[in-house]
């Protein structure tokens, strides 16, 4: 308690007069005439493959398949299959095999190719990590245009957890050649649901 | 148009040539030059070393010399900033604040006051362009590449009307040259592998001259140039502007 | 062995003239990078002001959003501390860990943690800390610092990865594909992951409306660590702090792009809650940084956002390598931060720069870094670090310059001895003189011919009168 104390008394001798917040004019921000084609060339710049389906009934077929292949799968999208209710509690132990995941993003932002994903989304805070290969599904009409927009349309104090995701994994540590797959996936595949 | 010129310490002992086409260059565009007696130095060695505070009598000095003055051009972005961001007095700060507004580096003295219909300079070679920090960044002379904002260049403006120059534009354009005051003395090491770095784009594209605004970064590159037994020279912008025969 | 100094470590570093250039070129190309990112945004510029008003209003008023922060983070089942100073950083988490009774943990890149010096203290407690991050975790192997602080092994080259790598993971020998070793890190990190039960990381961005915070990584280390485990410690500095969510959104579209050059990094992680049974910490550091807030000339520095764009542009930086700066955050930003923590070993740093601007104008949020360097340089001398020679010569100097006659007859004496008597002057112990030739001098000073023009003008006019 001593420490707080003395921080903030210490804060309230220094700090300077208030100064005032700036009036925020976001609509004056950039807009995109084609979200949805600023936002697949910005998934290219992270890497990211892109899909665009026409509803889910083709992402299931994708599902099936890649099921069909032995895939080891974790699905938390209930449109295309069920979802294991014990995701939630699973360790890392549990999760450290799985190759692929489905995860329903919310928002899609054009200017930077990153999707919003909560805790209620993901079920399970490791999984869009600690998988291969990340499936994002995104309605085309949540794409926004800037993060501007994309924190208007979310609330990150409903979640516990939320992140935004931009690609897959990556480091350019080693003499600044970029190699994807880092620690979290190796691939992210967007499906944009048209 | 009366003129008083402030003719940095550095440029009156060691390249009064600079001083002289400034001069010359000034009466060709139709001023009426004075050269107050009296000046040394605006003090920039002390304060850019940490010894602002010994810079007092230096500062008095320079207002002795200029306070009368309307117009003051110097051929030196660096010194001018210095004037314009730190000239005070504890008795005169008045005259302080007048000078500092009408302290111009030349080039933008010419772009933004003289505005003359045409220059009659002529100079035919090849020319590399040093932008100098203080004048581009301090003065703005040029937009800046770290800068969303429109291209334009005060001494570029200028240069590009000097019949038979065939002006060049290191890569980098606006990297610092490793001059930096003292700096090129107490971090002599970085000091020179700065300039010789931006030596190498200007030799390496074959340039007879590199010009800029502030023969201090000159000098500094003169000297790696000459060491290294480069055919490459420098030049001011004032000399390049006042040359020429039909001057 | 004296005291490091940057003129003399980066000599050293500058010898090396190949890795050299490709330190500066490597860099510059970040530079680069980050100039393209910023001009695809047309109100690049008004985010930079956006951003800073935010931090000054923040900064105005931090107390306030402090205490909103924790009475909102302790809402959400965090549990807050406090730390005067690096050691007190150092005990609380030492404290916590003991409790949990774990012994070995993961860490993501907080530069926090470097400064409080965390991994020594925890170590020499007899635990067991995996730094994350490839960089970070490359230099961890070496036992070195990191030379930037957002690519902390970048003074390295690939063979030397490979070298080390080889060395501590067997991974083949001379094999320096940066794939390869990256995918041998990875396997090798994810089992520690897995096992891992505590993560320590830093804060990118405190919110105080949500009590959360938001960390930012490429690699997903600090995810990685922090969902497995049952602990979860985060460190931030008390200028971490932001008052509202939607000010993220300025926040995050100019840290990446000034950093690196991309839009944003590949994860954004917002932390509002542990998860179910976590435990979750932050600790607040103070640790010199009210004493900044208290100093109107230097204030600006704790709006840092740590994109390091001002490394990047840096020429001096780029040139003479982050180790160079004998601290641990290098660059114009930390020669600011480092003499308000020990100004006599730091007294070096602000004059390790040329003032040429640069980094004021890529920082996203528009800190006035090379004038607050000109202000410390003033510091330095008024507090008696700028060394004897330094102050006596500038004595002298203030002298010549201040006395007009002085200076002519010093110009004079100086430029004579430079023609007649060069060996003075042209010496090795002339540091200009080294690398670089004297200018040549001329006869007589601008002063010198201008009154002897005016005099035979005057004669010539005359002479005119009476032809």
């Amino acid at each position: 308690m001593n420490s707080r104390s003395n921080i903030l008394k210490k804060i309230a001798e220094n700090k300077p007069a208030s100064e005032s917040l700036p009036v925020l004019r976001f609509d004056d921000t950039i807009h995109y005439a084609d979200k949805q084609a600023q936002f697949i060339k910005a998934l290219q710049n992270v890497v990211a493959e892109v899909l665009e389906f026409y509803g889910y009934a083709a992402i299931n077929t994708l599902y099936k398949n890649l099921q069909a292949a032995g895939k080891k799968i974790v699905n938390t999208i209930p449109e295309i299959d069920d979802v294991n209710n014990q995701l939630p509690s699973l360790s890392a132990e549990n999760l450290a095999g799985v190759e692929i995941a489905f995860i329903k993003g919310l928002v899609a932002v054009a200017e930077n190719g990153a999707v919003w994903v909560t805790e209620e989304q993901m079920q399970n805070r490791l999984l869009p990590f600690i998988c291969e290969h990340l499936y994002l599904v995104i309605e085309r009409e949540n794409i926004v245009d800037t993060m501007h927009q994309a924190y208007q349309k979310i609330d990150t104090a409903a979640s516990g957890f939320g992140v935004f995701i931009a690609g897959p994994s990556k480091t350019a540590d080693i003499e600044q050649s970029l190699v994807i797959g880092a620690h979290g996936p190796k691939k992210t595949t967007i499906i944009i649901i048209n | 148009m009366e003129v008083t010129l402030f003719i940095p310490c550095y440029i009156d002992q060691l390249y009064p040539n600079v001083a002289v086409a400034t001069l010359e260059l000034l009466q060709k565009l139709g001023c009426s030059v004075s050269y107050p007696l009296q000046q040394t130095c605006c003090g920039q060695p002390l304060a850019n070393s940490g010894f602002y505070s010994l810079s007092n009598k230096c500062n008095e000095n320079f207002i002795n010399n200029f306070s009368d003055a309307g117009y003051i051009v110097c051929p030196s972005g660096s010194c001018t900033l210095h004037v314009k961001e730190h000239l005070q007095s504890k008795t005169r700060q008045s005259k302080a604040e007048k000078i500092k507004s009408h302290i111009y580096e030349l080039s933008e003295f010419i772009t933004d006051v003289l505005k003359p219909k045409n220059l009659t300079a002529s100079f035919p070679y090849k020319v590399g362009f040093l932008t100098s920090c203080h004048g581009q960044r301090g003065l703005h002379l040029s937009s800046m590449s770290e800068i969303n904002e429109p291209s334009f260049s005060k001494p570029l403006q200028l240069l590009n009307e000097v019949a038979g120059i065939d002006l060049f534009m290191p890569q980098r354009v606006d990297d610092c040259c490793g001059f930096g005051g003292t700096f090129c003395v107490y971090e002599e090491a970085a000091s020179v592998k700065m300039g010789k770095d931006r030596i190498r784009d200007f030799e390496t594209n074959n340039v007879d001259y590199i010009t800029g605004y502030d023969v201090s970064c000159l000098m500094h590159l003169e000297g790696i140039l000459k060491r290294n037994k480069s055919r490459v020279k420098t030049i001011h912008i004032a000399e390049i502007l006042n040359s020429g025969t039909n001057g | 062995m004296g005291k490091p100094v940057h003129s003399i470590l980066s000599k050293n570093f500058i010898a090396d003239n190949d890795r050299t250039d490709w330190h500066d070129e490597t860099l510059w190309m970040v530079r680069k990078k980050r100039d393209y990112a910023s001009s695809q945004i047309p109100e690049w510029e008004t985010l930079r002001q956006w951003a800073s008003q935010i931090k000054a209003h923040t900064l105005s008023n931090l107390d306030h959003y402090l205490t909103v922060f924790e009475k909102n983070a302790n809402a959400n089942g965090i549990q807050v501390h406090w730390a005067a100073n690096a050691a007190e950083h150092n005990e609380i988490i030492y404290g916590i860990i003991k409790q949990t009774g774990i012994s070995s943990m993961v860490k993501s890149k907080s530069m926090l943690t470097e400064e409080c010096h965390l991994n020594e203290y925890l170590q020499d407690k007899g635990l067991q800390v995996t730094d994350t991050d490839l960089g970070e975790w490359i230099i961890q192997l070496r036992k070195e610092h990191p030379s930037h602080i957002v690519l902390p092994a970048i003074h390295l080259k690939k063979k030397d990865v490979s070298d080390t790598f080889h060395q501590h993971i067997q991974t083949e020998k001379n094999n320096n594909d940066p794939k390869y070793l990256t995918t041998a890190a990875r396997h090798h990190l994810r089992n520690i992951f897995i096992k891992s039960k505590l993560a320590i990381t830093g804060v990118n961005f405190a919110i105080a409306e949500t009590g959360g915070i938001v960390i930012c990584t490429n690699e997903g280390n600090a995810d990685m660590g922090v969902h497995g485990a049952a602990v979860h410690i985060a460190c931030m500095g008390i200028e971490k702090i932001i008052p509202e969510t939607l000010h993220l959104s300025i926040f995050l579209r100019l840290l990446a792009r000034s950093a690196t050059g991309q839009a944003i990094t590949t994860y954004s992680s917002h932390f509002t809650s542990p998860r179910k049974g976590q435990q979750m910490h932050i600790v607040i550091v103070d640790n010199g940084r009210t004493r900044l807030l208290g100093n109107n000339n230097f204030r600006n520095s704790l709006k840092c956002i740590r994109c390091a764009a001002c490394f990047n542009t840096c020429p001096v930086y780029r040139k003479t390598g982050g180790h160079s700066y004998h601290s641990i955050v290098a660059g114009p930003i930390g020669s600011i931060l480092n003499p308000n923590t020990d100004i006599k070993a730091n007294a070096d740093l602000p004059f390790a720069c040329t003032l040429c601007g640069s980094c004021s104008n890529v920082c996203p949020v528009k800190i006035d870094i090379h004038n607050q360097l000109w202000i410390w340089r003033q510091q330095i001398s008024k507090e008696g670090y700028a060394g004897k020679t330094k102050s006596l010569s500038m004595k002298v100097m203030a002298y010549i310059l201040s006395h007009p006659n002085v200076y002519r007859f010093s110009g004079n004496v100086f430029r004579m001895t430079l023609k007649y008597f060069p060996f003075i002057v042209k010496n090795k112990l002339n540091p200009w003189y080294r690398q670089r030739e004297m200018p040549e001098a001329p006869k007589k000073s601008f002063r010198q011919w201008y009154i002897q023009k005016q005099k035979s003008e005057f004669k010539k006019q005359h002479i005119k009168k009476d032809s």
